[in-house]
């Protein structure tokens, strides 16, 4: 299961990530293995999405979200 | 100014540490730039409670000590590097109480540089109101540092984060927070010894950002790269361990100190605002809304105090020319230096309100919501969601919305928005248009509701968009991106805006503009008003001889007589003679050597069109006296047709050269500053150039 299959309202739990850049930049972000995410909105036209994660919001485009795996 | 004690304000964007600043150091504050980087450096002074003088330095807001952009990077070259001149005595992290989480990761890197350090833990009050309760003697207990919980807003804890300051130790005597030789032990310790750092966290990082230090000489950069080799290190692969080490700590750090609600309550205000703000169909109408009523008040608001600064210099020329002793010193200073003075201040009022709607949109959050809901639509065209901002800002002027791009963190996306941004209409074009618009649309209502004119107007200003949209999506093919784009950024919970901070924006970015835009403008235009008032050779002395002849000096009054000898020596000086000379050139537009010294002279602003056409034309007084200009160029016949110069498809043409040409030297100015190439200034005014030109034809031949 990736992020980006989530639907709108929909939790999940990071497992990893299949990319190592990308996976640098998030987990800075505080989106780190073990962490919950639920997914708050999605933009207007489809994409970026907006994710809530270690207690604050975080947008980021689907094409990123789909380099998280979750649990 | 001397200071006992230099302090730097560190922490993450949106946690309050420029409400913090500005209240640490009210009015007492200047900025300038980093050395040798175009990074605003944001310095001011604030007296402890002992008596002693500290210096506080803004530091780039940041999310970690490993840079994602030219700002964030200061952060550590600043932090890290003790020969540098700010180097500071003691930083001040601040962390948002109701997200501690995240905030912490940035304390934890400061704190093994080993620098004295103080945690301010700012919006305590947000806190309390989401039931986070902190264990403040335990947090500060288990970090090792003082902890002065504060509301930077409601300036609460201020006095005793003072107090902490003026207490602070010399020594830096926080705990470890992981075991950095973990990471790269080889590595570390080989940098450690050949570099003399004691600090591993310190080597760890001249291992990360070596390439983009510059206190390091380019020996000691290429010896650590060598060092890199040899241990087999993976920079991104230790980022990400050292990365997953420090979140176990701060989770361990959290779980002992913070007690959080255990059921999330119900939906938050933020969230209820972003189902509207955000909303499919509502969203891209209130942003419409906020952007029309943003142009409104930037033309309207700003109507009075410009021409209250522009008669304000008419009054001080028009006062100085009896006063000084007549002669080319007076003149320069007069007509050269303050006229160009004076085109500088006219545009202080629109960047002042443009700043203001700017700074309020970012400052509740709103901006952040624009760049989330635009990002796809801007993508399609090569450029990124957080284009929006100095695309939007272009409108008012390009030269802070190129600035305005700097929290891009793509290479390409960024160039592409510097590229585009000059083609929107900014505000330096409007009296070009409406004066033109006024010469060949008439003034008449179709459908009884829209104006021509105005739609005409209009019509300016979407097609500038539009060509920005089509300019930025070939550039997406022709650029080659040097990194990956991606769009990883934090949603803030929306917030009143500090009308204090708004108020600041809009005086700093003000003073900004004036002297740093300003030289050149004055420059230029003293340049201008040299070629303008002096002609090659004997010319000058020819025509006063020969307009003294009896039969000018009886039968014309003394003030139309002095028109055309203004105008004849405007002929003959070596702008009339450049006009002549470029003639050949813009003949197939439609323009002839007036409309040409026009033309070069708008290379250095364009709004210098009007004044220039008004010095053609001679008429006497301020350039503002639309309408006197307007009569003239409305009854100027070609000479050999005996048909009105600005014809339709002159006009339309002009306006359309306008639309493309690269005519402002400051954006030129500007834009060197911020790509650190004249590469980059070039291919704009080349690519402009020729679009106008194409433009220009086109219009013409078309409406001929």
């Amino acid at each position: 299961m990736r992020l980006s299959q989530l639907e709108v309202g929909e939790k999940g739990i990071v497992k990893e990530f299949t990319d190592l850049e990308m996976s640098v930049k998030l987990m800075e972000m505080g989106c780190l293995p073990g962490e919950e995410i639920k997914v708050e909105r999605v933009a207007p036209l489809g994409d970026p999405i907006a994710i809530n994660v270690a207690g604050y919001q975080l947008s980021l485009r689907k094409r990123e979200a789909h380099t998280i795996i979750l649990q | 100014m001397k200071a006992d004690i230099r302090v730097a304000l560190v922490g993450n964007p949106n946690t309050g540490k420029s409400t913090l600043f500005n209240v640490l150091t009210g009015l007492n504050q200047k900025i300038g730039n980093f050395p040798g980087v175009t990074v605003d450096k944001k310095v001011g002074y604030s007296t402890l409670p002992d008596g002693r003088r500290a210096e506080i330095i803004d530091l780039p807001g940041t999310y970690s000590i490993y840079p994602k952009s030219q700002d964030e990077s200061i952060v550590f070259s600043v932090l890290a590097d003790k020969a540098n001149p700010l180097s500071p005595d003691l930083v001040v992290v601040i962390l948002d109480a109701s997200n501690l989480k995240r905030n912490l990761l940035l304390y934890s890197q400061v704190a093994d540089l080993k620098i004295p350090i103080i945690v301010a833990l700012n919006m305590m009050d947000m806190a309390k109101k989401a039931d986070i309760s902190i264990d403040i003697d335990l947090f500060a207990k288990k970090l090792g540092v003082p902890v002065v919980p504060i509301s930077a807003r409601k300036v609460n804890g201020i006095e005793q984060l003072k107090e902490a300051i003026s207490f602070a130790n010399k020594f830096a005597l926080q705990e470890d927070s992981i075991d950095v030789t973990t990471i790269a032990p080889q590595l570390v310790e080989a940098i450690g010894e050949e570099m003399h750092i004691d600090n591993p966290y310190l080597a760890l990082q001249l291992a990360h950002q070596h390439e983009t230090l510059k206190f390091l000489t380019p020996a000691e950069s290429e010896r650590i790269e060598e060092l890199e080799h040899q241990f087999s290190f993976n920079s991104q692969k230790a980022q990400g361990m050292e990365t997953i080490a420090r979140y176990a700590f701060i989770n361990d750090l959290l779980y002992d100190t913070v007690t959080k609600p255990v059921t999330a309550h119900e939906e938050t205000i933020s969230n209820r605002i972003d189902k509207i703000l955000t909303h499919k169909v509502f969203g891209f109408v209130i942003f419409l809304g906020i952007l029309l009523f943003m142009f409104q008040a930037i033309f309207s608001w700003s109507a009075y105090p410009m021409s209250l600064i522009a008669d304000g210099f008419v009054w001080v020329q028009d006062n100085l020319h009896p006063v000084l002793p007549a002669g080319p010193l007076a003149n320069l200073l007069i007509d050269g230096v303050i006229a160009g003075l004076s085109g500088v201040m006219v545009f202080i009022p629109q960047i002042a309100i443009l700043f203001a709607f700017i700074s309020i949109l970012e400052d509740t959050g709103y901006m952040s919501r624009v760049t989330f809901m635009m990002d796809k639509l801007m993508r399609k065209v090569g450029l990124n969601g957080k284009s929006v901002v100095p695309l939007i800002g272009g409108f008012a002027c390009a030269v802070p919305s190129i600035m305005a791009t700097r929290n891009i963190e793509n290479w390409k996306d960024r160039m592409i928005t510097i590229l585009v941004t000059p083609l929107v209409t900014c505000s330096a074009r409007l009296p070009v248009y409406t004066l033109l618009i006024a010469l060949v649309v008439p003034n008449k209502n179709v459908w009884w509701l829209f104006n021509m004119q105005g739609l005409a107007l209009t019509g300016m200003y979407v097609f500038s968009l539009v060509s920005a949209v089509v300019v930025a999506w070939v550039f997406k093919f022709i650029l080659k991106g040097k990194e990956r784009g991606y769009f990883i950024m934090e949603l803030p919970v929306y917030r009143m805006p500090r009308w204090k901070n708004v108020l600041f924006s809009m005086y700093e970015r003000s003073k900004a503009f004036v002297f740093q835009a300003g030289k050149v403008i004055i420059a230029v235009s003293v340049i201008l008003w040299v070629m303008a008032s002096y002609g090659p050779g004997k010319r000058f002395d020819k025509i006063d001889q020969h307009y003294a002849q009896a039969q000018y000096t009886q039968h014309i009054s003394p003030d139309s007589l002095s028109r055309t000898i203004a105008s004849a020596k405007l002929e003959n000086s070596y702008a009339g003679v450049l006009g002549h000379v470029i003639e050949p050139v813009i003949r197939p537009l439609g323009f002839d050597w007036k409309i040409g010294i026009a033309l070069i002279t708008s290379f250095a602003a364009r709004e210098v069109f009007v004044g220039t056409m008004a010095t053609i034309y001679s008429v006497n007084g301020s350039a503002e006296k639309m309408q006197s200009v307007y009569e003239k160029m409305h009854q100027a016949k070609n000479q050999q047709t005996g048909q009105p110069v600005f014809t339709l498809a002159v006009a339309f043409s002009l306006m359309m050269f306008y639309a493309f040409a690269m005519q402002c030297a400051s954006t030129v100015a500007v834009v060197y500053r911020e790509t650190k190439n004249w590469r980059w200034p070039a291919i704009q005014f080349a690519y402009m150039t020729v679009l106008a030109y194409a433009a220009s034809f086109i219009t013409y031949h078309l409406l001929r």
